[in-house]
This record gives C-alpha cells, sequence and structure tokens, in this order.
C-alpha cells in the first residue's frame, strides 16, 4: 500500500548573486500513519527548505522548485493549482514553526487564530470557530483555555504560544504535521512538555509527524525513522534504533561521536567533524562530504554517490563500505 | 607568551569570590517624575568561589540570572548588594578607572561573535584593539605581529588576519573572538554561552579549543551555557541556577550522578540522550508550567509553584543554600 506521504527526487534552487544553489537537492523520504519521522541536519543542509518545498510555501522568486513529486494521499501536491493546495494546507497537512511570536499575528486574539482554519476549510460561523478554539486551547492543556480565547499573544509566555500553534495544526484534525524545528526558542523543561504534548496527541489522532530538529537527543526520544541530511541531499536513512546503533554514513557516525551526552564517561576528549560546514554555491563534484570525510577515496571526488538500500528499510548515500575498512584504521 | 594563570595555579587561594550577590534593576513609571515602582530581582543572594584554572559551570533556564552573574563579576553592571572579590581585592564598588587593571585579566566571550565584532575593521585590527584601549604594546607592528600570534593559538591561519569578519564561517568567528579575548593575556574567560549558536560538528571543535587553551594557559573559566551536556563535559563544579539564586552547586560528577535538588532533577530527566534504547527506559519526570516572571518571584522557595513535592513550609519560608558534604550545596527545606 502506498504510504501516506511520499517524496522523490524533490529539487529545489535559488538564485544568488553568486549563481543558482541547489539548497534541496534530489531529496526523497516518505511517511507513513502514526508515524514520526525525524529530519535532521545543521544549518544550511536543507531540512526547512524540504518541507517548505512540499507545502509549496517557497518564495518564487528567489526560489523554484525545479523537479520531484509529493505524493500525498494519492496526489502529486506539486501538480494541483493554488487553490487546490490552499485547501490542503492547514486542513490535511499543517505546519508549526520554530518562532510562535513571528507566526502568530499579534494584533488578534489567540482564539481567533485558533479558530480560523475551522472556519476558512469547515465552513464554521465565527461564533463555532471560537468555541472550537477554546476546545483546542483545552487540549493542548492551556491552564483556563475558555477565558483565554480573548487573550493576545503577547499575554502568553514562549511555551503557551508554542501550544497555542499546535492547537491551530490540529484544529482540522490533520493527517500530517510537520514541526519545524518546534522548541528550539524553549527552555529544556518547557521542551520536553511540548514535545511530549505533540507526540500524544498525533498518537490519538493517527497523525504522521515530521520532526525537522538539529537535536539528536529529541530525535532519540521521539522518532520512528530518521532521514539525516547533509548539503541539500539525504544522506542515510533508517529506523532511528538502527541509525543510532550502527550509523553507515561517515557524517553520521561524525555526527554521533561529537555531540556530547549527559551520560558519558568524563574526561574523555570530544571528537569533532574536521573542516567547515559546506558551502551551497560551491559544493565540489563528487560526495559534498569528501573534503571533512576520514574515510575518502578518489571515487568520492569524482562522483555523487547515490541513496541506496544497505538492508533492513536503511538507506545511505556513501561509497564507502565503512564497516568493512574500520579494521585497517584501528 | 607569558602565561599569568600558570604562575599562579600553584597559589592555593580562589581567583574569584562572590558573597551574597544581588543584582537588582529598577522598573520606573511616571511621565514627568520617574520613579521606581518595582524592580527586577536578576540575581537575588548568590555565592560562590572559583578556584584558579577552575571551570564553573552556570546553568539555568531563560530569566534564571547566569547571565546577570557574569556580567556583574566583571562590573558590567552595577551590584546592588553582596561583594566580589576578585584575587584577593574586593571590586564590589570600584569605579571605571579603578576597575581598568582589572577588566584585562577578566575577559568575557559571547554568544554571537557576529554581532561583538565591528564588520568594518580587519581580524588583525580587532584581535589589536584591546591592547591599543589598554596601552599593552604601543608599536603597532608589534600589535599585529601579537595578533597572528594569537590567530595561531586559536587555530586560524596567521594569513587571515587581513580579512574582514563576513568571511568567516561561525565556528571561525567564535575563535576569532576568543583570540581577541586573550589579547589581554586574561587570568578568567567569562564564557556567555558561547557554543549555542554553533552547528553541533562545529561545538565540539570550539569546546576542545577552551579545553586545550585551558591546558596551556592556566585559565579559569566560567561557562554560562543552557546545554546540560556541553557543561557537563566541560566544567569542574556546575550551580543550578533558578530566578535569580542558586539552588545547587557541585562537582559535575556528583550533581549528575547524585542531584538533590528537585529542579536540578527535572533539568536533568529533561535532556534527552542520543540514545532510542536508553531513551525507551528512561523515567519521565514531567515538571509542570515555566518559569515565573522575576518581577515577582513566587514567595518562599522560588521553584514550588513547580515543585512535584513542594510543602506548605516551601510556600512561606526561602530554603538556605546548604552544604550537605562533598562540596555539594544544596537549597531545599526536604534534602
Amino acid at each position: 500500500m502506498a504510504k501516506l506521504l511520499e517524496v522523490s527526487g524533490l529539487t529545489t534552487s535559488f538564485r544568488t548573486e553568486r549563481g543558482p544553489v541547489m539548497a534541496v537537492d534530489s531529496v526523497s523520504f516518505d511517511v507513513d500513519a502514526g508515524e514520526t519521522l525525524a529530519i535532521v541536519g545543521e544549518s544550511g543542509s536543507g531540512k526547512s527548505v524540504s518541507a517548505l518545498s512540499l507545502m509549496r510555501l517557497i518564495p518564487n522568486p528567489p526560489g523554484e522548485i525545479v523537479a520531484g513529486s509529493v505524493m500525498f494521499e494519492g496526489q502529486d501536491l506539486l501538480k494541483i493549482t493554488e487553490a487546490e493546495m490552499r485547501a490542503v494546507r492547514g486542513d490535511r497537512i499543517a505546519m508549526i514553526f520554530q518562532e510562535p511570536m513571528t507566526s502568530l499575528n499579534p494584533s488578534l486574539t489567540v482564539g481567533m487564530q485558533v479558530g480560523e482554519p475551522v472556519m476558512l476549510h469547515r465552513g464554521a460561523s465565527w461564533k463555532a470557530a471560537l468555541e472550537r478554539a477554546g476546545e483546542l486551547l483545552a487540549r493542548v492543556r492551556i491552564p483556563d483555555a475558555r477565558s483565554r480565547v480573548d487573550a493576545y499573544p503577547h499575554q502568553f509566555s514562549g511555551g503557551m504560544r508554542q501550544r497555542a500553534m499546535i492547537a491551530m495544526a490540529l484544529a482540522c484534525q490533520p493527517k500530517l504535521i510537520i514541526a519545524d524545528e518546534p522548541t528550539t526558542a524553549l527552555d529544556v523543561t518547557v521542551q520536553s512538555q511540548i514535545l511530549s504534548l505533540l507526540k500524544e496527541l498525533t498518537r490519538e489522532t493517527g497523525a504522521a509527524l515530521i520532526l525537522i530538529t538539529h537535536d539528536l537527543g529529541v530525535v532519540a526520544r521521539y522518532a520512528d525513522r530518521v532521514s539525516v541530511m547533509y548539503a541539500g541531499r539525504v544522506v542515510e536513512t533508517g529506523t532511528a534504533r538502527d541509525i543510532y546503533k550502527r550509523p553507515q554514513h561517515p557524517y553520521t557516525q561524525g555526527l554521533m561521536a561529537c555531540v556530547p551526552r549527559l551520560d558519558q564517561v568524563l574526561g574523555r576528549r570530544l571528537v569533532p567533524i574536521d573542516g567547515q560546514p559546506p558551502d551551497l554555491t560551491r559544493l565540489p563534484p563528487g560526495c559534498a562530504f569528501a573534503p571533512r570525510c576520514g574515510w575518502v577515496t578518489e571515487r568520492c571526488l569524482q562522483e555523487r554517490p547515490s541513496l541506496d538500500p544497505v538492508g533492513n528499510g536503511h538507506l545511505k548515500a556513501c561509497f564507502v563500505d565503512v564497516d568493512a575498512r574500520v579494521g585497517e584504521h584501528v | 607568551m607569558s602565561m599569568p594563570g600558570l604562575a599562579n595555579m600553584s597559589d592555593p587561594s580562589p581567583l574569584l569570590v562572590v558573597e551574597d550577590l544581588k543584582v537588582h534593576f529598577p522598573i520606573k513609571a511616571g511621565t514627568l517624575v520617574q520613579r521606581q515602582v518595582a524592580s527586577v530581582k536578576a540575581v537575588d543572594g548568590v555565592s560562590f568561589l572559583l578556584n584558579r584554572g577552575e571551570t564553573l559551570g552556570l546553568v539555568g533556564e531563560s530569566g534564571c540570572g547566569k547571565s546577570t552573574t557574569g556580567l556583574a563579576v566583571l562590573r558590567m553592571l552595577d551590584i546592588t548588594a553582596g561583594r566580589v572579590v576578585f584575587d584577593g581585592e574586593d571590586i564590589t564598588r570600584h569605579d571605571r578607572a579603578a576597575m581598568r587593571p582589572i577588566r584585562k585579566r577578566m575577559q568575557m566571550v559571547y554568544q554571537d561573535p557576529y554581532g561583538s565584532l565591528n564588520p568594518r575593521m580587519k581580524v588583525v585590527d580587532l584581535i589589536a584593539e584591546p591592547m591599543i584601549v589598554h596601552d599593552l604594546l604601543p608599536n603597532r607592528a608589534a600589535r599585529a605581529d601579537r595578533a597572528r600570534e594569537l590567530l595561531a593559538l586559536v587555530g586560524l591561519r596567521p594569513d587571515m588576519a587581513d580579512r574582514y569578519i563576513h568571511e568567516f564561517s561561525g565556528g571561525q568567528r567564535q575563535r576569532i573572538g576568543v583570540a581577541r579575548a586573550l589579547s589581554m593575556e586574561p587570568d578568567l574567560l567569562i564564557c556567555d554561552e558561547p557554543v549555542s549558536a554553533l552547528d553541533v560538528s562545529i561545538q565540539a571543535q570550539i569546546v576542545n579549543l577552551f579545553q586545550d587553551l585551558q591546558q596551556s594557559l592556566g585559565l579559569t573559566y566560567i561557562f554560562v551555557a543552557h546545554d546540560l551536556a556541553v557543561v557537563r563535559h566541560i566544567s569542574d563544579r556546575i550551580a543550578v541556577m533558578y530566578l535569580g539564586r542558586i539552588a545547587e552547586i557541585a562537582d559535575r560528577e556528583t550533581l549528575y550522578r547524585r542531584p538533590l535538588h528537585p529542579y536540578t532533577q527535572a533539568l536533568l530527566a529533561a535532556v534527552p540522550i542520543p540514545d532510542p534504547e536508553i531513551e525507551a527506559t528512561r523515567p519521565q519526570i514531567a515538571v509542570a508550567g515555566e518559569v515565573p516572571s522575576a518581577l515577582n518571584p513566587p514567595p518562599g522557595c522560588r521553584f514550588h509553584t513547580r515543585c512535584p513535592l513542594a510543602v506548605a513550609r516551601c510556600r512561606t519560608e526561602e530554603p538556605a543554600l546548604r552544604d550537605v558534604g562533598a562540596g555539594q550545596m544544596v537549597s531545599c527545606h526536604l534534602v
């Protein structure tokens, strides 16, 4: 059976002063109902642009989706009209952004904003929409929710604003929720409250969740499957357990090794990934990670590796059989 | 290069003593005549010692006063009450002139080097500027040589000295920020979220740089950060702050192995460990709500509004920071 969402070969290019930049380059991933997929990567890896592309929210110019397909419930979202796409956004697919303060309109009440999708997509009256907003705010556990419908965003704390954003996303019972760094701006204790809430609500409604993050700890706690991105491409995909236990791509291995952990042995030196992050306007012809890779071969400098299966639904884009070569280095 | 820190390593007296530090910011109201109507108690009774060559981590959520504590130690803010003693000298009431010789010895490294470095100046001039301000090397050529030396010390190529800051990546900019701070040959570096804005693969490079510099120059650090895993990695001792006060202070091993304050426990539990198998079995300690406003902190223990264990006494009586042995200090009635 087809998955809920299948993205394949998605490619988005931006015109810049220094020439065209492929922010997202032949990216493929999928997610099924009830599943949480984490897209992990550092700044400029293309994780957010991938999400914006599949929502068709890339400003054109300077950006343009130049190739690929986004199959969602049997329909290619890249082929439908803008009006049809507007009917999808906020209804069957909802998005939650990093900065709740900049995504909420400061001059409208929280209730109006949370209720708006119900009015737009379900044709509800204002009265009914505001009523529904009260229910939704209670659902995301905003204390005294009914009376907070008339509050303005500035009267909410950071965590409450992000709860309101989640309420808005849930308004039309979407099949897919995309959360782009939803807790990066929040304190640690609030971060775990919000992510646990999001996870619990998607479990209840059976919605799929795409969690975009740079935090490997968050991925380990909340994701079922993981796609790791580097320089606009997916370099490794697999179940969270597999990726953490047996990372196959040298970049994924590097990431796992360089992050300090609360439970690690003290006094051990961190192992950083050498070199600088890639400059997307000047990517090398071969593998984009080659300049920072300890396993680099002649072929890596010439040719771009494709994302190929290594078994168990685990895929990697790397020519080197890292497991076989570990013996040589040690 | 002289190593002021190393020379002092054998000196057992603490480099820094902070006693009952309070920093309150007045809130004023009135259109013509301004009068103070309230105050934000950003730091409200913080005490700690810092030994030479040691790293003290200051952690806590937004509004806990960790950055304000750093700025107050540098005397970049006025101190409302309490004492700051640097290398035996009480600097609490020092004016600008009296602070000048001291300021050379304590330098700041900021979170966002791009925001703290002038984009119109070449790197060589950025690093040399503090030397001019403090009359360190009177000769321009000597300052430029020293700037190149410092670039090499922080892991950059000396020939990068003639470039501008926008030509560097985030991690390289932070190295330049460190080089500028080191141009004064300080004893104490106060690092305010120095790796928070960096990508994870670059964070590790900068954390290692801080550790290498501490080793070779004998530096003493105050490391302010919200990332508990980074703080645990780099610090010898850690102070957990909440709403302007220290909830718990201990050496890093004790703090992470045997956290006693309910807030420390909640904070540690909230940080996920990058391993799905460990996460699947980890008990989840949820702490409700968010940090209250520092304008009107709760009476009694400031954490009682969110504490799962709070009893009547916590709502009325403020707990003192008490020594519970092995250098661990906790401010909780229940411990």
